[in-house]
């Protein structure tokens, strides 16, 4: 079974975690790293000392996705280990060493987007997190803890926390280890890197001065001084007491070789153009309007559903489909079904349940932004692209809206709503108007005037909000062209100078994590230092010797 | 011969005098090392005049120097064995190379890792029995345990010298660390959880310098194969002086096992109550003691298939047990090892790479070597014409490491579910109740000549002494 043949379902559920434990005891929730060595995703390794694969990563995503939904009463979540000895040793290296690059980079993107979205949740909606480092934390498990809040390590004389990948692997972190310790915790760069050269890591009263930890607990009293400083941490939280949970119950998904359909998103596999269409369909049903029957329809409530299905649409598209380069994204349904959807999202984004799923929705669109596909949106009749469906537009690299000019009541329209002016941040923290116009105001201006109405492609194409107008006699080869055009460059280019224009102005610590990540470690995990026949990883436990090649590049 | 400059506060044969550097860290470490022994060493027992063996040459003539000694005036030193002109490096990728007189960069942190853990045995088991004096079975067997405690007290000496030496200002951390964890201390416990178990008894003693002294044994066997020279000859010293601790826990078992039959005979009875009512050990009971300290000792060769050995032996820092009598390359690039795991309830042979199975190869050499004692025992019993014998259990009862950690395996080697083998868990391993009749019989006698009621006296004394000499004169 390789990678290119196997397919990988992210949906999960708490009732068949192979990895993770979930205990709740409100405000707190206990997630604690146990992983069945056994029960790697594919064969060939054994998951020892609690090192991860995609699997286990799978399962962590779904339980912060629990937690969100399902527990509105936690707080804190404290994570920490179930293993005697052992808080986590990070990515496992046998998995590493015999997987493609492309795995290796879809691993890297999903690991990192659900660390991120930690943070997220912690910074937006109040959903704080500390890690409780009752072992050995190592790489990817020290990552893990830096993505926390606060980071608790037991001081037992042995437990150390250490990022061995550059002395034992001849790799780099790959989930936002280096620059997590500069720009969030700030550790001076010359301690920074003793630390990141000294495989056996730094422990104790080092630790804390270094600035590695915030605390160290002598084991004694470890559990205690935990759970005060998780309850602390929980005071800084708003997510409510008595909140009544939302169960994610199961996501319904048919699939064939070339369709898959959800209920909302539907996506249509061209193989031999090596395209992927992905719809997004609006409400049709009357949808709920007060609070209470938006909270009661749960995880039927339409945003919600939206927001799962594109998740697990991208999530496997991204994983199981990698030849597939270009995806052209479409809407269907009534612009004012989907303002009406904005409207509920607004009136009550001060609900949990509304607050936890524009986050959810948040969390998704800032995957397309990382995601290494060709997208063009293709704003076509019957299409609806409308507030914050219209960001699905902003995130693609193109937008084409179709001219009528014959027949001006049939045109689509596009609509902005305040979805588009801040609702939807992308990972620079910025609107993706914003970005777009590189935070220029009269251009945001000149938009907002025309908040909440029908804009036809040439006065969208004035303003800037949609790259090109064609008209219906246009239309066909203009689109066939530009596909065919664009599946026929190089893969590779592509995804660096599409990151290179997304990210385009602002730079925070997660464009800086995603940017080094592609260019940094993507560069060393494809040099024949790291995965050549004697390159680093491939030798890595066998008690070989890695046969470097000298010369600094 | 090669001797021990004795006019120093820290004897030696490394030419202490002469190196300002090294000289400066041990004199500041001494005085620690010392409080760590008057507050972790053998309980209220600075004032004995103990007769000991000390070394006073690195030489077979020169290693057994006998007198009585206060045990906080032990001459505890830094003596290597003599270096080998033009030593080479036996295996991995650095075979037949010079082997390195300083620590080679690359290896910095597998070999202070090395030997850190060793080190920090040496002190835990001190800490491990450092109440046992107050319970001796005669002032033989408790010269015996002050013997060990030293011995192991120079043990940690030797280990600190090479940090010190080699290691700079880790180094000097780690050797302040070794005298900060305690052994069983919740908060700071030593590395090896072996070391954490309490030895809360003689039994129990004996049996730990039999099975998990033996560990030592092996492990300063393969680091004596080290291409790191003064590792190497370090250990190689340090072997000597486990051997004889091994033998106090052969001929302890034996002299155990001795009084028990002794009893049973003259009582005619196998019944293990009327044995213990008599005030002996019955042999079911050090069974299952033996059970115990053998499953949790093989644990301590760590995981069946392992990238740090892999590692440790290409890179040559950890060699196998007798490398040079090993007909191969030296490289075990190619070759594989059968280690056994449970699957589909039964214990079936896998293939691993030779190297990523070092671990296993060690505990099959030691497996094989614990067997030795087992038959000498047997013997005892044997010539008494008692029918009971003891046993080894199989590799896969009770491991807590590796691939068979989690399974459940009879002592036969009959793979059982969880609630079957909990269900017999009694019958193999020391319950609560056998470790207090154990502890129960155990009081201190302290008349020459005179051994508790469970124990034989020994065959031979100390040095050529009587049995009833004055090992230790507590005025």
């Amino acid at each position: 079974m390789d990678s290119e043949s196997y397919q990988v379902d992210y949906r999960v559920e708490p009732a068949s975690y192979k990895h993770w434990n979930l205990t709740v005891d409100a405000p707190l929730a206990f997630l604690s790293v146990n992983i069945d060595e056994q029960a790697g995703l594919r064969p060939g390794y054994k998951l020892k000392l609690n090192s991860y694969d995609l699997g286990v990563d799978i399962e962590l995503n779904d339980a912060l996705n629990r937690i969100r939904f399902e527990h509105p009463a936690v707080r804190t979540v404290v994570i920490t280990s179930a293993k005697d000895r052992v808080f986590c040793s990070g990515a496992n290296i046998f998995m590493l060493g015999s997987s493609s690059h492309a795995w290796k980079v879809n691993f890297c993107k999903f690991t990192n987007e659900t660390r991120n979205g930690m943070e997220d949740s912690s910074a937006r909606d109040g959903l704080k997190f500390i890690a409780a480092v009752n072992g050995v934390c190592a790489g990817g498990g020290y990552e893990l803890a830096l993505a926390c809040d606060e980071i608790i390590l037991v001081d037992d004389r042995s437990s150390a926390v250490s990022l061995p990948e550059v002395p034992l692997l001849g790799v780099l972190p790959g989930t936002g280890g280096l620059t997590r310790l500069t720009d969030k915790r700030q550790v001076r760069h010359d301690l920074a890197d003793i630390f990141c050269t000294t495989a056996e890591g730094v422990r104790g009263h080092k630790a804390k001065d270094w600035g590695l930890v915030d605390e160290i607990a002598k084991p004694a009293i470890f559990q205690d001084r935990v759970r005060e400083r998780a309850l602390e941490l929980a005071q800084l939280s708003d997510r409510p007491a008595a909140g009544k949970p939302v169960r994610l119950t199961p996501l319904a998904r048919k699939s064939t070789r070339d369709h898959i359909s959800y209920q909302h998103v539907s996506i249509d596999i061209d193989r031999v153009a090596r395209t992927a269409t992905l719809t997004v369909s609006a409400p049709h049903d009357e949808q709920p309007n007060s609070i209470d029957e938006i909270h009661a329809s749960g995880a039927d409530w339409y945003p919600l559903q939206l927001a799962r299905e594109l998740d697990d649409a991208i999530l496997s598209m991204r994983t199981n489909e990698l030849d597939i380069g270009v995806w052209l994204l479409r809407t269907r349904g009534q612009c004012r079904a989907v303002l009406e959807m904005d409207q509920h999202l607004h009136a009550n984004c001060e609900h949990w349940f509304v607050r936890e799923t524009i986050g959810y929705l948040r969390r998704t669109l800032q995957r397309l932004d990382v995601t290494s596909r060709s997208m063009f949106a293709m704003i076509d009749e019957g299409s609806c692209f409308a507030g914050s469906f219209f960001e699905l537009a902003l995130a693609c690299d193109r937008s084409y809206q179709l001219a009528l000019p014959d027949d001006e009541s049939f045109a689509p329209k596009i609509f902005l709503s305040e979805s588009n002016f801040g609702m939807f941040p992308t990972l620079t923290g910025e609107s993706r108007l914003e970005r777009r116009f590189y935070g220029d105001q009269a251009s945001l201006n000149a938009a907002r005037q025309h908040l909440n109405q029908p804009l036809d492609a040439d006065t969208a194409f004035e303003l800037g909000l949609v790259t090109l107008n064609p008209d219906d006699l246009d239309w066909q080869d203009e689109i066939r062209i530009a596909v065919e055009e664009r599946v026929s460059m190089s893969p590779d280019a592509l995804t660096g100078m599409e990151s290179n224009l997304r990210f385009n102005g602002r730079e925070t610590m997660l464009t800086r994590i995603f940017g080094r990540l592609t260019a940094w470690q993507n560069w060393i995990f494809q040099r024949p230092n790291a995965t050549g026949q004697s390159g680093s990883l491939k030798v890595y436990g066998t008690g070989e010797k890695p046969d470097f090649d000298w010369d600094r590049i | 011969m090669e001797s021990i400059d004795y006019s120093e506060t820290i004897p030696n044969n490394v030419n202490l005098s002469e190196d300002r550097a090294l000289r400066r860290a041990l004199e500041h470490w001494q005085p620690n090392y010392l409080d760590w022994w008057k507050d972790m060493g053998p309980d209220g027992s600075a004032e004995f005049d103990v007769y000991l063996r000390t070394a006073t040459g690195v030489d077979p003539k020169g290693w057994a120097h006998y007198d009585y000694v206060k045990m906080p005036d032990y001459r505890w030193g830094i003596f290597l064995s003599p270096a080998e002109a033009g030593r080479k490096i036996q295996f991995g990728d650095h075979k037949g190379e010079d082997a390195w007189q300083t620590v080679p960069g690359e290896h910095r942190a597998n070999l202070r890792r090395i030997i850190v853990t060793q080190g920090d045995t040496e002190p835990a088991s001190v800490e491990q029995q450092r109440h046992l004096g107050h319970t001796a079975p005669s002032l033989y067997d408790l010269r015996n345990i002050f013997q060990i405690n030293v011995e192991e007290g120079r043990h940690l000496w030797a280990m600190v010298y090479l940090l010190h030496k080699y290691f700079g200002r880790d180094g000097r951390e780690e050797g302040e660390a070794l005298l900060e964890r305690r052994s069983g201390e919740q908060d700071n416990p030593r590395i090896l959880q072996a070391f954490n178990e309490r030895t809360p008894d003689w039994l129990a003693f004996f049996m730990f310098t039999y099975f998990t002294d033996r560990d030592g044994k092996f492990q300063l066997c393969a680091l004596a194969e080290s291409g790191f020279d003064p590792l190497s000859r370090t250990t190689r010293f340090m072997l000597t002086e486990e051997a004889h601790h091994m033998f106090i826990g052969e001929s302890g078992i034996s002299r155990i096992v001795q009084r028990t039959c002794q009893v049973m005979n003259e009582m005619k009875t196998d019944d293990p109550k009327t044995i213990r009512e008599a005030g002996v050990i019955d042999l079911p009971t050090i069974q299952k003691y033996l059970n115990f300290h053998y499953s949790v000792t093989i644990d301590l060769f760590g995981a069946d298939e392992s990238s740090n050995a892999a590692t440790f032996y290409s890179s040559g820092l950890k060699g196998r047990f007798e490398e040079s009598r090993q007909h191969d390359d030296h490289v075990l690039r190619d070759d594989s090892y059968e280690v056994p795991e449970v699957r589909d309830g039964k214990i079936v042979p896998r293939q691993v790479p030779m190297l990523n199975a070092l671990n296993e190869v060690l505990r099959d050499n030691y497996i094989a070597d614990s067997n030795k004692g087992l038959k000498r025992w047997n013997r005892v019993m044997e010539k008494a014409g008692i029918p009971f014998r003891l046993t080894i259990p199989h590799k896969a009862f009770n491991r807590k490491i590796g691939s068979l950690a989690g399974s459940h395996v009879a002592p036969d080697g009959t793979v059982l579910t969880r609630a079957r083998w909990d269900a017999r868990r009694d019958a193999w391993l020391p319950t609560d109740s056998d470790r207090a009749f154990v502890a129960n019989l155990m009081g201190r006698v302290v008349e020459p000549g005179r051994f508790a009621n469970w124990i034989a006296p020994p065959r031979f004394g100390v040095n050529g002494q009587s049995a009833d000499f004055r090992y230790v004169r507590f005025d």
